[in-house]
């Protein structure tokens, strides 16, 4: 395998990797507090939250990672006041990547996370409440099991996000090889030098491997979650 | 085990009045059947008790503990629900031992109730299995068993046979009926049959557009019906009703014919009057007889324990039932004849002024 991608090939995929996790792992919980509050809560300002919440959806993806760079550069309010308190730094890190990956694919997690919410029988939350479980309770041990393959399907629509998000990543964090190079940046720079067309190849090919491997852990997992859960 | 007591409750969704002003008593270990049309607030006055719907006004009681505001976990009730609402991720054990496990109970004693319920119900063998792996009457069992070993004040049930075939539901019918009688766990029932009140209930509450019309013993309600809301909807099939207006010699109908009646009742000539007399009071008469209904037969539908005839009066289409078989056809002349004591007599209101 080592003969076949070359040593920044791989840095590239493993960046890639490593931003992808990162960005599904850390906007999981939110994810799903986010759409436990858009589709369950009654709350000033929730008709706000949605629009943001979807803006990544329909908003150029460079204009996503400018304002990223506005607000969580060096120079930004968001990104001195980490830097300088808690020694965190975004910008042209793989960590700012993760983070316009996160943004990018954000929607798409609370999207599946909801509809799967959405079709939580109430009643079974209804009947832990009568049964003596108070509301956190119901969530986790009734409303959580049961929402799992929305979860599992917002995951793997997060992560594959990420594995392609491409303007955000290059507009807030730059191309730099080996920290901010991720697959589709390292494709976009083979295919802009002469003879690169191997290289981008490769990558390409890579990327397909990545996405079909996403798409069937997945399939597996919530075929499985979806046998235990179902009532027939 | 504790008394229920409603008292004046009202429920609005938004401009939306559900339940407008209703109270009501249960006894400890009472078996009480809401029933009603479909929206009629029965369900939604259910959910109050447990605690799911907010109370817009009015006092609910459980024992001496007003419970108005407090959350249903704390209101030690056990709600049994039409869907069953079985957890699918838990076994049968799981799913019984849920209130349990939330209390924090030892397994020895967990496993020993759930046990004991489950040998009550007939699920020894199921206890291992997941909600997917049991037929409905085996998931209505669950979920009672559940709400038996939360070992309640109170039981709540929300329609609970309605998902299960006919053959089926009579049997749970009884089912249900000998346990409350062998736990005498005060009992709700929401029930939209009237046949499921009528055989369950120590008392029924009729509600009909977010109001009670009638509390009572069954057969209080279906002998002594409050009104013509109550009269209709309690019996099956359901009362005649004809509709005439009072005179000397009896009810004169629109078409002219005149019902006889068998007392004067308490109403001035000239009023307008309902007649309503159940199927089984009509009886057959040869054709002719004085003070008799003349009929003819549209249809017939013997049930083998009796015989349903459909047939067209004067006062328009009336239903007769006989215990005997009979030998008629469709389009045959008859006479049908009234039942004395057994008759009653609506005001335009709807409210019953006389039986007679």
């Amino acid at each position: 395998m080592n003969t076949w991608l070359s040593p920044e090939e791989w840095t590239a995929v493993g960046i890639s990797l490593k931003v992808a996790f990162t960005a599904m792992a850390a906007s999981l919980l939110p994810g799903i507090a986010i759409a436990v509050a858009l589709e369950r809560g009654r709350f000033w300002g929730r008709a706000a939250l949605d629009v943001l919440v979807h803006l990544p959806l329909v908003l150029p993806p460079v204009v996503v990672g400018y304002l990223l760079l506005l607000g969580f550069g060096k120079k930004g309010p968001i990104g001195s006041f980490l830097a300088e308190n808690l020694g965190v730094v975004f910008s042209f890190r793989w960590t700012g990547a993760a983070l316009a990956c996160a943004i990018m694919g954000f929607p798409l997690l609370v999207r599946a996370i909801r509809l799967s919410l959405a079709s939580v029988d109430r009643k079974l939350e209804d009947a832990a409440g009568t049964l003596g479980a108070n509301p956190a309770w119901v969530f986790l041990v009734v409303t959580l099991p049961l929402i799992v393959p929305g979860i599992l399907a917002g995951m793997v629509l997060s992560f594959a996000k990420a594995m392609g998000e491409f303007g955000a990543t290059i507009t807030f964090v730059s191309n730099i090889p080996g920290e901010t190079q991720t697959l589709p940046t390292a494709i976009y720079t083979f295919i802009q030098i002469p003879g690169g067309e191997g290289g981008a190849m490769r990558l390409t090919i890579v990327s397909i491997l990545i996405s079909i491997g996403a798409l069937s852990a997945s399939e597996w997992m919530a075929r499985r979650v979806r046998r235990r859960l179902s009532t027939r | 085990m504790a008394n229920v007591s409603i008292r004046e409750i009202r429920k609005s969704f938004g401009p939306v009045s559900i339940i407008k002003g209703v109270d009501v008593d249960i006894a400890d270990g009472e078996f009480v059947i809401l029933v009603g049309p479909s929206g009629c607030g029965k369900s939604t006055l259910l959910r109050m008790i447990a605690g799911l719907e907010d109370v817009t006004s009015g006092e609910i009681r459980i024992g001496d503990r007003l419970i108005n505001d407090v959350p249903p976990k704390n209101r030690d009730i056990a709600m049994v629900f039409q869907s069953y609402a079985l957890y699918p991720h838990m076994t049968v054990a799981d799913n019984m031992a849920f209130s349990l496990k939330l209390k924090g109970a030892p397994k020895a004693e967990q496993q020993k109730r759930v046990g004991d319920a489950a040998a009550s119900l007939g699920l020894t063998d199921l206890l291992d299995r997941y909600p997917r792996q049991l037929s409905g009457g085996q998931r209505q069992r669950v979920a009672m068993g559940r709400a038996i070993v939360r070992d309640p004040q109170v039981f709540l049930f929300d329609e609970p046979l309605s998902n299960l075939d006919a053959k089926l539901r009579v049997a749970m019918r009884a089912e249900i009926k000998e346990l409350h009688q062998r736990l005498k766990t005060t009992t709700v029932y929401v029930t939209h049959d009237q046949i499921e009140a009528m055989t369950m209930a120590d008392k029924i509450v009729v509600m009909h557009d977010g109001i009670v019309e009638q509390v009572g013993a069954p057969l209080e309600l279906y002998d002594r019906p409050r009104n013509r809301f109550v009269a209709g909807f309690i019996g099956s099939p359901a009362m005649n009703f004809i509709d005439g207006t009072l005179s000397d010699a009896g009810l004169a109908l629109p078409s002219g014919a005149v019902l006889a009646l068998h007392h004067q009742p308490p109403a001035a000539n000239g009023s307008k009057l309902t007649y309503g007399i159940r199927p089984e009071h009509l009886q057959l008469a040869p054709a002719g007889t004085p003070g008799t209904i003349p009929a003819v037969v549209a249809v017939i539908e013997p049930t083998g324990l009796d015989t349903t005839l459909i047939v067209k009066a004067e006062g328009g289409s009336l239903t007769v039932v006989l215990r005997e078989r009979v030998t008629l056809r469709p389009g045959d002349a008859i006479a049908l004849r009234p039942v004395p004591e057994q008759s009653h007599l609506f005001d335009e209101h709807g409210t019953r002024i006389a039986t007679l």
